[in-house]
């Protein structure tokens, strides 16, 4: 069964933010549906009522107090902006502002 | 005659949570006039940096809840929600899709036929996104993250609403809730409280639902009212000439009072949502929920029913106290002082609401002591000050909180009650109305009222009437 | 200088025989010598490390700073941020970017007096097995400079086999501590998840993300684990342990230990001669008075596929902030916002970062989640019982820490199913969450360095480093490869 399809690849573009040019995408789908026929390998196993592991550590209630405790450090951060204007990171115009 | 069709719609509604910080960092929630100023590399995504929840969000999110009758999930997660725009810096959003920390609750709207309940489906919490601004000039759009990692929660409802009134009621009582207990100041146009409307048509009798679409951008009861009722009116449409309607997002404009479809295919609608492999599980033991219930303040439906039992109230003047928690606490404040509720009720529905309204103030901006109005109140009531005086000081109190006591001592605006000094005067106007004491004298009886207001003129109004009428009496029986 | 360790180097200063800017400057001067054939290091950070070695010195003269480590020089993996000083991940995407904070487990050492001489290479953002997906050029293996040094964080470890540097910092997200310390003949550590901040380590698979240190021996190691360890309440999955007073356990003693090795890791794909090291172990660990066992680990076959989706999922994720808004790289050609996005991350990032990101993005996508992403987890949590279980009868499990010795340049890259293969032996580690320590055993037969993994369970660091301090002093001295000596 082929999973990666062309327009599968498409989607995945479009989530991922990249633009591959022919060549590379018929490649990267080559490479993805050969991870996935190996990661099928998974299915093998009964998972029915195992509780997935979602965080790392069974710490529980890590919290903040409600404290302001930062300090203004946005010139220095806003320093590393490929584009900046008075004071606020300039990207391409977004639809509706 | 036409089908007739029925509007069925949907809110999800976020509020900003009024924390001193943010969800996940220490920064600031206050407005910043300066961009980018209340920021920091948690919630300017920043690489390396790590969320740490605040302990108040949580807090704050099950108060709502149990305020709109929610369950509660005890273990509740967060998930990253994916997608890429500019307002978003890691371009994922924290949110709870898996667990989030309440679902199924309901709240009751007032409505013309009575009260109607609008289940809720679920509340999460979630982090803000910042703000965009369209730069005229260069003709790009312009990032300031000071709004970023602001804590919300969003309320998602049923489908239950069924016209704009019904809407609005319910913004209007969730409104009243957050304000309540004091969780949010849910103001629609600064954005605090914000909703999306979901809505479909439907042949009455119908038990389907139609397709329905998500209208965003709706920031003011206007703007929501207008919406609903032209998408109302575009979807009946579209049914009439036989065609589909789309499930689609449209962004309301508020400028042209249009909506318009979203449609991009960059836009893809798969938010990939997985659990936040950053923030462990928070686990809200029956202790903890206990105690929130414990320091539950009273909500406005009990509120209204203790003033009418216990202080006697009619149930519209209830209704009417009890709208804002503010308010209402000037109310009892001022009870407290005063032991006159009806007498208090009665100062609030008249001469505070009315110069409210008159200066377009919000209760949050109403700055005089409810003991001032109180002792007002009562120098009234004993007859130290006449009705009209007592008015006058209060718009003193209303705008400078004086003390009335003082303030009528300075301005000389005590009743009269000195029998002393009021007889002397009251001989002085005898003395200069010989005629009228005649009159009186020959049994003209209704000469008496002229001698009165000649009194009172003379006293400035201070004089006590019921007090200058028994003296007159005694002096003219005296000639 | 170059043999020494950093705890000998430490008493050195701590004694006036050196000073911690003479340290420094030796330090200077080595990868001065070793940078043109190595490539160890993409950012030398002189100017900072001779200003932070006279604080250190006033520090250690006024009693500031009395531990081990001060003035000891140290090499930084270039995914820990330090203020003021480029942090890339060596990927184009991040170049120029100068963070405003400093990682935790950086101001730790830092706490501790040691000081910051460069940034090390890496594979891209972690990714790889070999230190070769750096944007900014190859890292060469010291013992044989065709070869790679491992990865991903082959930069740190070439530095200490070079000599450049006696301790350095890295990171192991599916083995990337270990794995390379293993090819190049030296110590490293991944601690138990959460014992080590990750607070300012640009993440990659933050369930999966630790911290750990790199050094000539077993000792160096535990004191500099000593000093990276703690609670950070900056991060919310970091532990607050009080059994972190590792250099307790360096003892010469494993009588009564019971060691394992899965019957599973020694299949026809392990080299014969790493193999053949692993018995020598066996035999030795006997000797010493430690029962050794072969038994059958549960499982072994799920975690590369496990591994490879949790991973790559949380990558997708973790790398959408690297898009040209705030930091870092931006496409100089585009039209609208979209594009904008599109051409900065494919210009930005390299070929291995890409794969990863969209298979990540591929098994979180609406309806394979549950098929791929969830199985994952679920397997994820097997993989951790099966270790649990054999925990109850091990005190300390004995693996490979790759299949091979360091391979040579430009292998690898050719066929990545065959590299993301190769963390078999590392990856199941983070999967469970537990400690694992590489450490050099013998050189094989063709000069090249052989490591050894003891695994032990969740919060074992003493118990492992105990075992691995036994097996150092049996081993007996570890020369760094000689060839290098100008």
């Amino acid at each position: 069964m082929k999973r990666i399809t062309d327009e599968v690849m498409e989607n995945v573009e479009i989530l991922a933010k990249l633009e591959l040019s022919e060549e590379e995408r018929k490649k990267a789908a080559e490479e993805m549906e050969k991870m996935l026929q190996y990661v099928e390998k998974l299915q093998e196993l009964d998972t029915e009522d195992v509780e997935p592991v979602t965080c790392a550590v069974t710490l529980e209630n890590v919290f903040r107090e409600d404290v302001v405790t930062n300090t203004d450090r946005h010139e220095q951060m806003l320093a590393n902006a490929p584009v900046s204007k008075e004071g606020q990171y300039q990207v391409p115009k977004t639809i509706g502002g | 005659m036409g089908r007739q069709y029925e509007t069925v719609i949907g809110l999800e509604v976020h509020v900003e949570l009024s924390t001193k910080t943010k969800i996940f960092c220490g920064c600031s929630t206050e407005f910043a006039a300066k961009p980018n100023t209340h920021t920091c590399p948690v919630c300017t995504g920043m690489p390396g940096s790590l969320p740490v929840l605040n302990k108040k969000v949580v807090e704050y999110a099950l108060k709502a809840g149990l305020a709109m009758n929610c369950q509660v999930n005890q273990v509740c997660k967060f998930d990253r929600k994916n997608y890429f725009y500019p307002d978003n810096p890691q371009n994922y959003q924290i949110s709870q899709l898996y667990l989030p920390i309440c679902h199924d609750g309901w709240i009751e709207i007032p409505t013309e036929t009575g009260g109607k309940k609008i289940r809720i489906h679920e509340m999460h919490m979630e982090e803000d996104a910042g703000k965009l601004i369209h730069d005229e000039w260069e003709d790009c759009s312009l990032v300031d993250y000071n709004r970023s990692g602001v804590p919300l929660i969003e309320i998602v409802s049923e489908p239950d609403m069924r016209s704009s009134q019904e809407v609005i009621a319910y913004l209007e009582k969730l409104r009243m809730i957050c304000q309540y207990l004091g969780i949010s100041d849910c103001k629609l146009q600064e954005g605090s409280m914000r909703a999306d409307v979901n809505l479909s048509v439907r042949e009455v009798g119908s038990q389907r639902f139609g397709t329905r679409t998500e209208m965003k951008n709706l920031n003011s009861f206007k703007a929501i009212s207008h919406a609903i009722d032209g998408e109302r009116m575009r979807q009946i449409e579209l049914l009439e000439e036989g065609k589909e309607v789309q499930q689609e997002t449209r962004r309301w404009d508020d400028n042209k009072e249009f909506s318009r479809a979203m449609r991009s295919k960059e836009d893809a609608k798969d938010y990939r949502y997985f659990p936040d492999p950053d923030l462990p599980a928070v686990t809200i033991g029956d202790e903890w929920l206990e105690r929130l219930r414990e320091e539950q303040p009273e909500l406005q439906e009990k509120k209204a029913a203790r003033y009418e039992k216990e202080y006697g109230l009619s149930a519209y003047d209830a209704q009417v106290l009890t709208q804002s928690r503010i308010l209402a606490e000037i109310f009892e404040q001022t009870v407290q002082s005063c032991h006159l509720p009806k007498k208090a009720a009665n100062w609030m529905m008249g001469e505070v609401l009315r110069r409210m309204k008159e200066q377009n103030l919000e209760p949050e901006q109403v700055r005089f002591s409810p003991g001032h109005l109180a002792e007002l109140i009562l120098m009234a009531e004993k007859g130290e000050i006449s009705n009209s005086n007592a008015k006058k000081v209060f718009r003193e109190i209303f705008e400078k909180d004086v003390d009335p006591k003082e303030y009528v001592q300075e301005h000389k605006m005590g009743a009269v009650t000195d029998e002393s000094s009021l007889t002397k005067l009251i001989l002085e106007v005898l003395a200069e109305n010989p005629k009228s004491v005649r009159e009186y004298q020959e049994g003209k009886e209704k000469v008496l009222g002229f001698l009165v207001g000649q009194t009172m003129k003379k006293s400035r109004g201070q004089a006590d009437p019921g007090l200058v009428n028994r003296i007159l009496r005694e002096q003219l029986a005296r000639k | 200088m170059t043999q020494t360790t950093a705890l000998k180097l430490g008493v050195q200063i701590r004694t006036g025989k050196i000073s911690a800017a003479e340290a420094v400057r030796l330090s200077l001067d080595q990868i001065q010598r070793q940078e043109p054939q190595i490539h160890a290091f993409l950012n030398v950070t002189e100017e900072y490390a001779l200003k932070r070695a006279a604080e250190v010195e006033e520090g250690i003269a006024h009693g500031r700073y009395t531990g081990p480590l001060a003035g000891v020089p140290l090499a930084v993996k270039d995914n820990f941020c330090v203020e003021g000083i480029e942090t890339t991940c060596a990927s184009k995407i991040l170049k120029g970017f100068v963070p405003s904070y400093t990682a935790q487990a950086v101001k730790n050492l830092e706490d501790a007096g040691m000081i910051v001489i460069g940034k090390t290479n890496m594979d891209e953002f972690a990714m790889g097995s070999t230190s070769e997906t750096s944007a900014f050029g190859v890292t060469h293996n010291p013992w044989d400079t065709s070869r790679v040094p491992g990865g991903s964080s082959g930069g740190s470890c070439a530095a200490v086999a070079a000599g450049e540097v006696t301790a350095a910092l890295g990171s192991d997200t599916g083995g990337s501590i270990r794995q390379p310390s293993a090819f190049c003949g030296v110590t490293g550590i991944k601690p138990t998840y959460g014992t080590i901040s990750r607070y300012g380590l640009v993440a990659y698979a933050s369930s999966l993300d630790q911290a750990g240190p790199i050094g000539r021996d077993v000792s160096d190691c535990a004191a500099m684990l000593e000093a990276l360890s703690g609670q950070d309440p900056k991060d919310s999955t970091s532990l607050n342990r009080k059994d972190l007073d590792f250099r307790r356990y360096l003892r010469e003693d494993v009588r009564g230990m019971r060691f394992g090795i899965p019957k599973e890791y020694l299949t026809e794909g392990l080299d014969q001669e790493i193999c053949d090291t692993l018995k020598e172990m066996e035999t030795e660990l006997r000797k010493a008075g430690a029962t050794v066992e072969y038994f059958s680990l549960d499982l072994v076959e799920y975690v590369i596929p496990a591994y490879y989706v949790i991973a790559c999922a949380e990558a997708s994720s973790n790398l959408e902030r690297f898009d040209g808004v705030k930091y870092g790289y931006r496409a100089s050609d585009y039209e609208g916002l979209h594009q904008m996005y599109k051409r900065t991350r494919t210009e930005g990032f390299g070929e291995e970062v890409k794969r990863r990101i969209m298979l990540g993005s591929f098994v979180l996508s609406s309806g394979y989640y549950d098929a791929y992403y969830l199985k994952a987890l679920k397997v994820r949590r097997l993989i951790q019982e099966a270790f649990l279980r054999a925990f109850q009868n091990y005190d300390i499990i004995l693996a490979p820490a790759a299949p091979q010795t360091a391979p040579k340049i430009g292998e690898s890259l050719q066929d990545p199913m065959k590299m993301y293969l190769s963390d078999i032996y590392t990856a199941a580690v983070n999967l469970a969450g537990i400690p694992g320590i590489s450490l050099p055993c013998r050189v094989d037969s063709r000069g090249l360095p052989v490591g050894i993994q003891m695994l032990a369970g969740h919060f074992q660091e003493g118990k492992l480093l105990q075992a691995a301090y036994t097996y150092e002093k049996i081993r007996g001295e570890w020369k760094l490869p000689q060839g290098q000596e100008v």
